[in-house]
């Protein structure tokens, strides 16, 4: 009983003689059991690089099947004004029409929003209304995005029908969309762009107060611009996010390709005709299956252009206040 | 002298800056506001279409199936069965009794049964908890008049029923039972791959392969893969699980065949999608967190003539555990309410039976909630709606015990 309840630990010469005896052996045992583990940290690793290229060869190998199709061709595909599968009319210039209609709806809403919330919160805000704030951001930027497609449709659009006439704003329509979206990427620019004010040394507000400049006045002339890569990457994320959404636009936008700028009428955007196409009866290797690969390799080009700029941005102004 | 002639114009000035100043602090603040007002309004919406009157209507008039002048919900179970006998077919009899012995019935599930098999309600109309309460009155006149054979009844849409019954075409029974079901395969399987294969890279990038040529090329991949658009994933889980390794995530290598699943559309293939997806989150979490676990540790390990991996293994993970966790519990909830690349996989549209393997057809909540919101009619509207309140219910249980743990371990290194 009271061996078990207190460890005890082995009489010393047990320990000389196993260490004595069994150090060769025990250390080629374990580096044998290291190196597999090793072998699976590796494998980990590089599961991502095999992720990307994976990305890359199916969206690529699918895009290409479609573009050697008889029907269509890469200029057809990028200038044309129509998309009519059914026609044999592969144009992207309507969807991506829509994607960026609805986008730039949703950045007219998230970039002036989200700079006044950062500023609100670095520069004006106590900690403690910070800290009850930022959370609420938080839970916004976490509800699922089909969630907030419902609240589009059953919120937003009969809000803006009620503002400018049903005979205006259709049942599904851009604003509604893009209105919505703005909504779900303003904390992931409020929360970026706060990162960046906070992160602008104090010296420099210190300096401009000493000048006699106001709060509004150091927030916007000094803060602002000393951070302005910090935002611009911000912004540029956001818009990422803003062209590869999905759920919003393909359930509040509409469901037909449709060329237009008014924000009321309904379109389809990319990632909206993915969504739609797919959730129905698709079979492999149909014009219309390889079609949305090609749509698709098309957003992936877009979102990592996008992505990669922000980065490079990130990168260098972080060289600057580290 | 110039300072003097300055002065007055100077004060002016300041005056107005300080207008200015006040002005704007007002609309950052209410820029905030309307920030949060947004989320309160979402809330709201949800709430208001999960609650509220219906008007039903009936095939058959239910005082019409009962003898007449007795209300139908005063009789007896054993007075119930026999009008359901009558007014049922045989075989749809027999399968009502063949789910359960009337003998186990209670009164209330004979009268139900009734009303639903028998009087076969319809939902004509919808109204959201707010109107129904405000125009009450109003409502009850309307339907009166409307539907004369009808009544007029106050429907929880989310309720016990809701959460347990099988997927219907009927929005009156539906229930989101397969769906949960669905989403906690899938989540099982995001889990049991995303976590250790997550865990290991970050390991390998922050333990093995910092300040290396390697670490600089994962590390940038890992950040690009971070902002692909999770609909692209749908794509290469499209691609390649589904098609390609359609033997493997169909079951057929392992000798599981059904007719239902013979095209790789499966649990499996869906979880291993999101997988993918989530798992450059998981592994910039657990990085951030073996980052924190400081040096000293590894170096009074080592001290000790620890090998790498004993260090690792027995100092390294242990600590950065609870932040790990925390990250992974995070990027599980994100998981949880993703619904495009489900839908590109090939998420089914109507899943009646409990998935019973990782090779079943699927549904899940966020997808049952897509495909309710598409649909035109009222009452779809509001299950959707109950849905979305199952969903954020799961979600902010996850995101609290997140928080929770988060909590206890900054309290554990002060």
């Amino acid at each position: 009983m009271a061996e078990q309840t207190t460890p005890a630990l082995p009489p010393y010469s047990t320990l000389r003689s196993q260490k004595g005896e069994a150090s060769i052996n025990l250390r080629k045992h374990l580096r044998l059991k290291e190196s597999i583990i090793q072998g699976f940290l590796v494998f980990s690793g590089a599961l991502s690089i095999f992720t990307t290229v994976g990305i890359v060869f199916f969206l690529g190998e699918e895009a290409i099947q479609f573009f050697r199709s008889p029907d269509v061709t890469l200029l057809e595909f990028l200038t044309g004004t129509k998309w009519q599968p059914h026609l044999g009319e592969f144009g992207v210039i309507p969807l991506l029409n829509a994607t960026l209609v609805t986008s730039f709806i949703a950045m007219l809403v998230a970039i002036p929003l989200g700079m006044c919330v950062a500023i609100y919160l670095s520069e004006y805000a106590s900690p403690k209304t910070r800290g009850t704030i930022k959370p609420i951001l938080e839970v916004i930027a976490g509800i699922p995005t089909v969630v907030l497609g419902f609240f589009a449709l059953n919120f937003m659009t009969p809000l803006l029908r009620g503002v400018f006439g049903n005979n205006v704003v259709s049942i599904y329509n851009m604003a509604a969309g893009g209105l919505v979206m703005g909504i779900l990427i303003l904390p992931l620019i409020s929360s970026m762009v706060e990162d960046a004010l906070s992160a602008v040394p104090r010296a420099l507000r210190e300096g401009a107060y000493a000048l006699g400049a106001t709060k509004l006045e150091v927030a916007t002339q000094i803060v602002v611009p000393a951070a302005i890569s910090g935002i611009s990457a911000a912004i540029i994320l956001g818009m990422s996010r803003a062209v590869g959404e999905a759920m919003i636009v393909a359930i509040a936008v509409g469901a037909g390709p449709n060329l237009t700028w008014n924000p009321f009428e309904p379109a389809e955007t990319m990632t909206g005709h993915i969504v739609r196409i797919s959730g129905g009866d698709l079979s492999y290797g149909t014009i219309d299956y390889n079609s949305l690969f090609a749509i698709a390799l098309m957003l992936f080009i877009m979102t990592l252009i996008l992505n990669l700029i922000s980065q490079r941005i990130i990168k260098r102004f972080r060289e600057v206040y580290e | 002298m110039s300072l003097q002639e300055n002065q007055p114009l100077y004060q002016s000035n300041l005056n107005t800056r300080h207008r200015r100043g006040k002005i704007w602090r007002t609309v950052f603040i209410i820029s905030t506001v309307l920030a949060i007002i947004s989320l309160v309004v979402l809330l709201v919406t949800i709430i208001d279409d999960s609650f509220g009157y219906a008007a039903i209507s009936y095939k058959i008039p239910l005082s019409e199936i009962a003898p007449a002048g007795v209300p139908l919900e005063s009789l007896t179970c054993a007075e119930l069965i026999p009008i359901l006998e009558e007014n049922v077919s045989p075989n749809r009899f027999r399968q009502i009794q063949s789910e359960k012995p009337f003998e186990e019935w209670s009164q209330q599930e004979c009268y139900e049964t009734v009303v639903y098999e028998v009087g076969q309600p319809k939902a004509e109309e919808t109204w959201s908890l707010f109107y129904s309460i405000r125009y009450a009155d109003e409502l009850k006149a309307y339907v009166a008049q409307k539907y004369p054979e009808g009544e007029l009844i106050f429907k929880q849409w989310l309720n016990i029923d809701f959460v347990t019954q099988p997927q219907s075409k009927d929005p009156l029974i539906a229930g989101i039972r397969t769906a949960i079901l669905g989403s906690l395969y899938i989540i099982a399987i995001v889990i049991i791959v995303a976590f250790p294969i997550g865990i290991a890279a970050a390991i390998y990038l922050e333990e093995y392969a910092s300040q290396s040529r390697v670490h600089r090329i994962i590390q940038t991949n890992i950040n690009n893969l971070a902002g692909v658009p999770s609909i692209i994933y749908g794509m290469l889980g499209l691609a390649f699980f589904v098609r390609v390794l359609e033997p493997l995530t169909s079951g057929y290598v392992f000798g599981y065949s059904s007719e239902a699943t013979a095209n790789g559309r499966t649990i499996l293939s869906a979880g291993l999608t999101l997988a993918l997806l989530i798992l450059p989150v998981v592994i910039i979490n657990s990085q951030e967190a073996i980052k924190a676990v400081p040096n000293s540790l590894r170096e009074a390990s080592y001290g000790m003539g620890a090998t790498k991996w004993q260090t690792i293994w027995n100092h390294v993970i242990p600590n950065a555990l609870p932040g790990i966790l925390t990250g992974t519990i995070l990027s599980v909830s994100r998981a949880f309410g993703e619904t495009a690349p489900l839908i590109v996989v090939g998420a089914s549209t109507f899943v009646t039976f409990n998935p019973d393997s990782i090779f079943s057809k699927f549904t899940t909540i966020p997808i049952q909630i897509y495909q309710w919101t598409a649909r035109p009619q009222d009452a779809y509207k509001n299950i959707a709606a109950a849905a979305i309140i199952v969903l954020l219910v799961i979600l902010i249980t996850l995101n609290a015990a997140a928080i929770l743990l988060r909590n206890r371990y900054s309290r554990r290194l002060s």
